[in-house]
């Protein structure tokens, strides 16, 4: 069998001698052991004021993009609800009326886009699935509560601020398979 | 003056604790109520300069022997609810031997006479140094036959617990 | 009147040390153990977390307090009192130091010179396991009932190996039962611990087991019984059994200091006390006696973070099969010493 580390170690089930049978010499090692650790490195980080870096496909909370002008990309056609496989996006569409040309970008816009983020598995399909650069999942990770029913983010959460855009630069990179 | 309020608190502690051991319906609280008796009679050893007789009181019988009590009544969980019916044959078995030993109580103390009591002069008795000597010379053989009798104690528990292996 | 003064301030500091160290001791232990499995511990109440036990103890009175239905009430009120009780009274005969001395008068640092003051420390232990018996038993469950029965079955075991692991410790200090004698008796680096170094590790495995530590923890195994004699309790007599494990911990290491480590005796005393004054030289060696204590409470945490726990029958066979005839021979073999070569 291949060994994958090579730290294995063959187990033998041998008679074991006097002073094995004392148990000392292995509690002392065991001790010594441990000791050792004192003085390693630790492992934990400090988390609210050091955070671990993200990897760049990381899956976080999603976010409605706006376009350059502030307008809202998504056009409702539903495709991320159909390609959601946990089934956790809804949406109704509604027309864009006269004069809310700078709210939305196409002629349809989602009027209420609802994630239940406790059925989300955060794969990630909605925006592959998504043919206008609507809906991205970020790095930002999504924040606790003690109601259910809080976990269905609205348009309010998702949509970002026009002032306060959120970053997507990372997860605007080709990642898809180049042959 | 203090130490016979102190005598008189303590015998009335021991003396109630014992009464409880036999008149409480419940055996977890006799033996409680043991344990205090015990503490009481090492308090009294403690009055009469007595502090190794009193410590090893402790140990052995508040310490060793209640416990393994404690935890007989506790594994048998024998409460007052199922307390066990005592035949009438039983019941005055119990009287008559408990009739006999007050009997050679009144005798004893009937034939004893308080009047010319001495205490004794050597005051210091319960010192670990003098009741090593003690024992070592002067009551050497029922010291011996005494742990000639523990281990034949030992020696028949082991047996009962081997019991099976034959 | 003032030694009956001095006393009394001597048993309030002993009385606050021990729950200090008691409290920074639950610190400590959390702190080692995440130290020795490379992580941070507490850090968070304070700094470094140093406020942590204040924390638990705010927490520990605030917690619900709950007596469950079909317990004995007082019983279950007195089993932690009677733990906490013994845990504290143990210290009453520790010789903590050299005597201070002021205007002249020399004030001993014990509370009771008592001349059986080692028997008076087993004493003391062996009734300490009616807290726990009395409480597991008043909770009217039956795991409680079982970390009962394993802790006072255990703590009557390890008594016996103790005691004559002891016995050799008088024989090799004049026989006398004085906890102050013996620590006088090894003077400089004259520890009993070179005497005796059998005696010694069978007495430290019998405290590890008399402290309920780990890998004697059985009585309160969180696998297997839930956590023991203190399941149902809650509150503030959960801290109290929790708390009086601390101190009787401290203890231990003090009396395992004290016996075979030379207590606040350490080499080059006698030349301190030529050269400095006495409250000084006094000050010096409470800190010796403390720096060995400190010592084996860490040693105490750090065999708990690298054995596991025994299996009843195994920490049995060990007490009865393994210590206590090895802790004969050791007796014997001291007394015939001390017998053919005339000590």
């Amino acid at each position: 069998m291949n060994q994958l580390t090579n730290r294995s170690k063959v187990v033998v089930h041998k008679e074991m001698n006097w002073i094995e049978k004392l148990y000392l010499p292995a509690i002392f090692q065991g001790l010594i052991i441990t000791i050792k650790h004192l003085f390693k490195k630790k492992a934990t980080l400090r988390y609210p004021e050091v955070t671990r870096p993200f990897a760049p496909v990381y899956r976080g909370m999603h976010v409605l993009k706006r376009d350059e002008q502030g307008r809202e990309n998504c056009t409702a056609c539903g495709l991320c609800a159909v390609s959601c496989p946990a089934e956790a996006i809804t949406m109704d569409a509604a027309e864009r009326k006269k004069g809310e040309e700078m709210l939305y970008r196409e002629e349809k816009y989602a009027a209420k886009y609802e994630i239940n983020m406790l059925r989300c598995i955060y794969c990630g399909l909605c925006e592959e699935a998504c043919p206008k650069d609507a809906i991205y999942l970020t790095d930002r990770i999504v924040p606790s509560d003690y109601n259910r029913n809080n976990f269905v983010f609205g348009k309010d959460v998702l949509v970002e601020p026009i002032d306060q855009r959120i970053d997507i630069s990372k997860r605007k990179k080709d990642y898809s398979i180049v042959n | 003056m203090e130490s016979t309020i102190l005598f008189y608190l303590l015998s009335a502690m021991s003396v109630i604790s014992a009464l409880f051991v036999v008149f409480s319906r419940s055996p977890i609280y006799s033996v409680l109520s043991l344990i205090v008796c015990f503490f009481t009679i090492a308090g009294h050893y403690i009055m009469l300069n007595a502090q190794f007789l009193a410590i090893i009181h402790i140990i052995v019988y508040a310490g060793a022997i209640m416990v393994l009590m404690l935890f007989t009544v506790m594994l048998l969980n024998l409460n007052q609810e199922v307390s066990v019916h005592k035949f009438n044959l039983t019941k005055l078995m119990a009287v008559f031997t408990g009739g006999l030993l007050f009997l050679v109580i009144v005798a004893s103390v009937k034939s004893s006479t308080l009047a010319n009591y001495q205490a004794p002069a050597y005051l210091n008795i319960g010192n670990a140094e003098d009741i090593g000597m003690k024992l070592f010379t002067d009551y050497l053989l029922p010291f011996e036959i005494s742990s000639v009798l523990f281990v034949s104690a030992m020696i028949s528990a082991v047996l009962l617990a081997k019991k099976e292996i034959k | 009147m003032e030694i009956i003064l001095f006393k009394t301030i001597l048993v309030l500091v002993l009385f606050l040390i021990s729950l200090g160290i008691a409290a920074y001791s639950t610190y400590a232990e959390r702190k080692v153990a995440a130290f020795l499995q490379d992580r941070i511990g507490p850090d968070r109440a304070g700094p470094f977390g140093l406020l942590q036990p204040i924390a638990d103890g705010v927490k520990m009175f605030l917690k619900e307090e709950i007596i469950p239905n079909h317990s004995n009430r007082w019983l279950f009120i007195l089993g932690p009192c009677i733990f906490m009780l013994t845990a504290l009274m143990t210290s009453a005969v520790i010789p903590w130091g050299l005597p201070l001395e002021f205007d002249g008068t020399k004030y001993a640092l014990q509370v009771a010179d008592i001349n059986i003051g080692v028997l008076y420390i087993m004493g003391v232990l062996s009734v300490g396991v009616y807290g726990i018996m009395i409480g597991g038993w008043a909770s009217n469950n039956k795991y409680a009932l079982l970390g009962a029965i394993r802790a006072s079955s255990q703590m009557i075991s390890y008594e016996l190996a103790m005691g004559m692991s002891i016995i050799s410790i008088l024989l090799i200090s004049d026989g006398s039962l004085s906890l102050s004698h013996i620590v006088e008796s090894q003077k400089g680096m004259n520890w009993n611990v070179f005497y005796q170094p059998l005696g010694f590790l069978i007495f430290l495995i019998c405290a590890f087991a008399e402290a309920n530590r780990t890998p004697f923890d059985l009585p309160e195994s969180e696998s297997e019984l839930i956590g023991g004699y203190h399941t149902e309790y809650s509150s503030m007599k959960l801290g109290l059994f929790l708390f009086a494990e601390y101190i009787n911990m401290f203890i231990s290491s003090t009396v395992i200091s004290c016996l075979y480590f030379g207590g606040y005796q350490f080499p080059g005393l006698a030349y301190l006390s030529a050269h400095l004054p006495a409250n000084v030289v006094s000050i010096i060696s409470i800190g010796a006696l403390f720096t060995k204590v400190f010592f084996f409470i860490f040693f105490f945490m750090w065999v708990r973070w690298t054995i596991p726990r025994f299996r009843y029958d195994q920490l049995m066979r060990l007490g009865w099969q393994v210590l206590l005839p090895l802790s004969i021979a050791n007796m014997l073999i001291t007394g015939g010493v001390i017998t053919f070569f005339n000590l």
